[in-house]
């Protein structure tokens, strides 16, 4: 539950102050809001939540739970029990790839910590911190239901399955190469739902 | 109605009663302990399991027991169903452990607690604890939190039982304060430490079954047992100002709503009434009150005290040691 | 080769799209259905087919249909339980990765038969990818003319949606599910009232695990003797095993529940045997939740019978010599393996997933993680093997849900079958960086 991040990734306090959806996310939420019956519309709060975070940075601020609210007509607190209840949700600025390593049994009986340390050298950060580039994270997560492709990581939406050292160093220089955002907020909603 | 039989006590009690209901209708002490369940909050109850019993047998229908112990204070009765609770080791094992899980993380701070004298989980730790704890781990810590001027949250001494965001929730009209993060780091909080801003707000400290909604304009003033709690009314335009003040010498050091035996408030009072009228002339003065027989401050004979006093205009020193 | 229902076409290119799964039969079953059958004549089929849930608790899934309350004009609901997250588990994501109209075609004859308007599919946050496969799926569908009004020009309507989890095992408990479905935290709901008398909304709901409706179309054309015929006793079907861990081919496979223990293991249609040729230690059959076995327990009974993959058979011998089919997450361990460093990871995930709402599992579950990480890390007292079975003795059994279960089992069948491995951690602590010596304690 606790994102440390080591700084570098404070969310900028001009694009705090512009904490509303695009139209086209706010299309999207509208969407959401119609797969439920009349007055449910609470029922959308996960998916908005998701939403939000790939909007707003990466991670839920008061601003934007606040927002989030307003948006679906519920109490702030609502929102906050919610987005600290699921561990998806990044109460804390996270690197723009969060690279999270399962080391539940299947995972750890195939070799996970030695996954965990070689990143931890790589990047020279620790589980948990952020590389001063803002541009990883390390975590590491409970079973992701990948146990056959054991060890495993994922980062964004995508699994990558059966994991040796030499594919870690793979899957961190293509995404340095990509650059872009890859934590779980870069879910590319708004073609989907 | 449904026939139930508890520890071989039987009473026939209105269909939809639960078993925890039953037993207080029959009293004595036989009664199931409850840190959660509150009659008068919707919903409440299940989370704390302290007041599990043994279905022996389902009903005079369905004669099987129930597989597992089941928490009485939301099992409902059927006809013919036979509980047991202090007659069953099972159940006293078991309630054993959840006092010990409750107190694993809990300070243990009650010297300097304000709740103690009047704390439900030190009854129940009394009553069904080990004297030795198993736990040897540093136990969990938070910040105290003032919310608003008049409530201290100390969540360390929290014991999740919900009551407070079942308060806010069903009594109040807009809920600031909920349940945060999850499993042994929940916490009670409000929203980014919010103020609660309503009149009914005071009535999470009187729903707290420990000390960690406390009155912060009572703090460290007295302990519980060295104050006087006498029932007293106004009248007030919000709530029915039926109060119990808790009087030292001629201060009133704390308002709280008038609790039946099962530490229960009796009608839920105002912020008003609780914070702002503190002054013994605010108040019609009804007389001392009754107060839980588990509790310390009832050891304390005042009322006996008090009696003498008015008939003799003057205590005797046995009546003051408390002796018979 | 065994049967296969589930996954008979999963290797034909295309699968995943609605024409060639209606090439090979697909959506057939709501054809069927829909316009010949009366919705409980499909009931009494499922019932007929000995079908038990497949996400773990293994409950008759005609038996749970036939509670579903049906009182006059309040909406029902189907709601599938995709929540996949018991660890050693990922069959669901297989199937629906897939053959994503499998489960669909099982949605719309499944609530067809419930007379359910609208189903969800709850998918834990973590499978977005393959969300949005169901969601291409579905959409297909409702071209197809297969969902939405009217579906094949029936009076028959209904809606498919896909709402996605945000990280939470305690979701996969199906009054959880619905309160995250609701907007709310995960926080399993006491019952009763069960969901098939109050669910979603407070509306009768049946909620069911993928796998369980992917076979409801098989039923619905084969009827439901025939799904009995298949597997053995009342293990019938088939049933999809997520096989992990120390062995030579990993992933999902279909069985015929009947087979060996030891055959699934070492047969080369199934796990091909140990990775690299060691021994065999231990297995954890159907999810981390379910007692672990030593190896002799896991390939025969207590009668000295080989044990076979069904219900039965599996949990022969109670807790003692016996575990449990679960979901079917199928992880082998090999003779290097540490159990108590195992049983720590499982005991550090229901610490983390405990939702904090009842005492003994919120506290109960971090204390036993505590311990198991002291005497990993050579400070273990003696008493403490005597404390994690006592801690996890008051878990089981008194909460709320079945995490408090499910977090108790596996600590006291890795105490019940290897105590001497977490006497010698807290005894010689310096002898166990030795790999070699974790093999001469298997005990």
């Amino acid at each position: 539950m606790s994102n440390q991040v080591s700084g570098a990734q404070a969310f900028d306090k001009t694009q705090r102050a512009k904490i509303v959806f695009s139209d086209e996310a706010l299309k999207t939420v509208q969407k959401i809001i119609t797969r439920y019956p009349e007055g449910k519309h609470k029922s959308a709060l996960l998916p908005v939540l998701h939403i939000a975070q790939a909007e707003f940075g990466g991670w839920l601020s008061p601003e934007t739970m606040d927002y989030v609210a307003s948006v679906l007509k519920i109490k702030p607190i609502e929102v906050f029990e919610v987005a600290s209840f699921y561990s998806m949700y990044n109460l804390k600025p996270v690197g723009k790839c969060n690279l999270e390593v399962c080391r539940t049994s299947s995972c750890w009986s195939r070799g996970s910590e030695d996954i965990v340390k070689y990143l931890e050298k790589k990047l020279g950060v620790k589980v948990g911190e952020t590389t001063s580039d803002g541009m990883f994270t390390i975590k590491t997560v409970e079973c992701l239901g990948s146990c056959g492709g054991a060890p495993m990581l994922q980062c964004g939406s995508s699994f990558h399955e059966n994991l040796t050292l030499e594919k870690v160093d793979t899957i961190v220089e293509n995404y340095r190469m990509e650059g872009k955002q890859k934590s779980y907020t870069d879910l590319d909603y708004k073609n989907t739902l | 109605m449904a026939k139930v039989t508890i520890d071989g006590q039987s009473i026939e009690v209105p269909d939809g009663t639960t078993i925890l209901q039953a037993a207080r209708m029959i009293g004595g002490d036989n009664v199931p302990p409850a840190m959660c369940y509150y009659s008068k909050l919707k919903t409440s109850g299940g989370y704390c399991r302290t007041c599990i019993v043994k279905v022996s047998k389902g009903s005079d229908k369905d004669p099987r027991p129930m597989p597992k112990l089941v928490p009485s204070c939301r099992t409902t009765v059927m006809d013919g169903m036979e509980v047991q609770n202090n007659t069953s080791p099972e159940v006293l094992e078991a309630r054993r452990g959840v006092v010990e899980f409750l107190l694993i993380n809990h300070p243990l701070d009650c010297p300097i607690c304000d709740q103690a004298g009047e704390c439900h989980l030190q009854d129940l730790g009394y009553e069904n604890g080990a004297a030795k704890t198993r736990y040897d781990f540093p136990r969990r810590k938070f910040e105290m939190i003032d919310i608003g001027p008049y409530i201290k949250l100390h969540m360390t001494r929290c014991i999740m039982c919900f009551r407070c965001i079942k308060v806010a929730d069903q009594i109040t009209d807009n809920r600031s304060q909920g349940m945060l993060f999850r499993g042994d780091a929940s916490e009670i909080s409000t929203y980014i430490e919010k103020v609660i801003d309503n009149d009914f707000s005071g009535n999470v400290i009187d729903v707290c079954p420990v000390g960690a909604l406390t009155d912060r304009m009572n703090r460290f003033k007295s302990r519980v047992w060295f104050t006087k709690p006498m029932d007293a009314h106004r009248d007030c335009k919000k709530c029915s100002g039926k109060v119990t003040l808790w009087e030292k010498g001629e201060e009133v050091l704390r308002v709280t709503s008038r609790k039946d035996k099962w530490g229960e408030a009796e009608e839920w009072i105002c912020n008003e009434c609780r914070f702002e009228k503190k002054h013994i002339n605010d108040w019609v003065i009804e007389g001392p009150r009754q107060v839980d027989p588990h509790s310390v401050i009832s050891l304390n004979h005042y009322q006996n005290v008090l009696k003498l006093k008015l008939e003799s205009g003057k205590p005797q020193k046995q009546m003051l040691l408390g002796k018979k | 080769m065994g049967k296969k229902i589930l996954l008979e076409h999963v290797n034909v290119p295309g699968i995943n799209t609605l024409e060639v799964y209606r090439q090979n039969g697909g959506y057939a079953s709501v054809e069927k259905s829909l316009k010949t059958m009366a919705p409980e004549v499909i009931v009494e089929e499922v019932k007929k087919s000995g079908l038990r849930g497949r996400g773990g608790a293994g409950f008759p899934t005609g038996m749970k249909w036939s509670f579903l309350a049906k009182p006059e004009g309040v909406e029902r609901y189907l709601v599938v339980n995709a929540d996949e997250s018991e660890p050693g588990t990922f069959k669901d994501r297989y199937l629906m990765e897939k053959i994503p109209h499998i489960l669909i075609e099982g949605m719309i004859t499944s609530s067809f038969a419930l007379g359910a308007k609208t189903s969800y599919i709850y998918i834990r946050g973590e499978y977005f990818y393959v969300a949005r496969i169901l969601e291409a799926a579905i959409e297909e569908a409702y071209a197809a003319g297969l969902l939405g009004k009217n579906i094949l020009g029936t009076n028959f309507s209904h809606d498919v949606f896909v709402q996605i989890g945000a990280g939470a095992y305690i979701c996969g408990e199906e009054t959880a599910l619905l309160e995250s479905l609701e907007g709310k935290r995960g926080n399993p709901r006491i019952k009763p009232p069960f969901p098939a008398i109050a669910g979603l909304y407070g509306c009768p709901t049946v909620v069911n695990n993928v796998e369980t409706i992917a076979a409801v179309p098989y039923i619905v054309m084969n009827g439901g003797d025939a799904y009995a015929k298949i597997g053995i006793g009342r293990s019938t079907g088939t049933k999809l095993i997520s096989a992990s861990g120390h062995i030579n081919k990993p992933g999902v496979y279909e069985i015929e529940m009947g087979i060996t223990v030891e055959d699934f293991i070492y047969s080369d249609e199934y796990c091909g045997g140990i990775l690299n040729g060691k021994k065999l230690k231990a297995v954890v059959a159907g999810g981390s939740s379910v007692p672990i076995l030593p190896a002799g327990f896991i390939l025969t009974t207590e009668k000295g019978e080989p044990r076979l993959m069904t219900y039965e058979s599996l949990s022969d011998g109670g807790f003692v010599s016996g575990t449990s089919m679960g979901s079917g997450g199928f992880i082998v361990y090999d003779e290097t393996t540490s159990i108590v460093k195992n049983l720590y990871t499982f005991a550090r995930f229901y610490h983390h997933e405990s939702c904090g709402q009842c005492s003994p599992c919120r506290e109960g579950t971090g204390w036993m993680e505590k311990i198991l990480h002291r005497i990993l890390e050579g400070h273990g007292k003696p008493s403490d093997i005597d404390l994690l079975w006592d801690i996890q003795r008051k878990i089981e059994g008194n909460t709320i849900c079945p995490l408090g279960d499910a977090a108790a089992w596996p600590v006291a069948s890795a105490i019940r079958h290897f105590r001497a491995e977490f006497e010698e951690y807290i005894n010689h602590p310096e002898r166990i960086t030795d790999v070699k010596h974790l093999q001469e304690l298997v005990s």
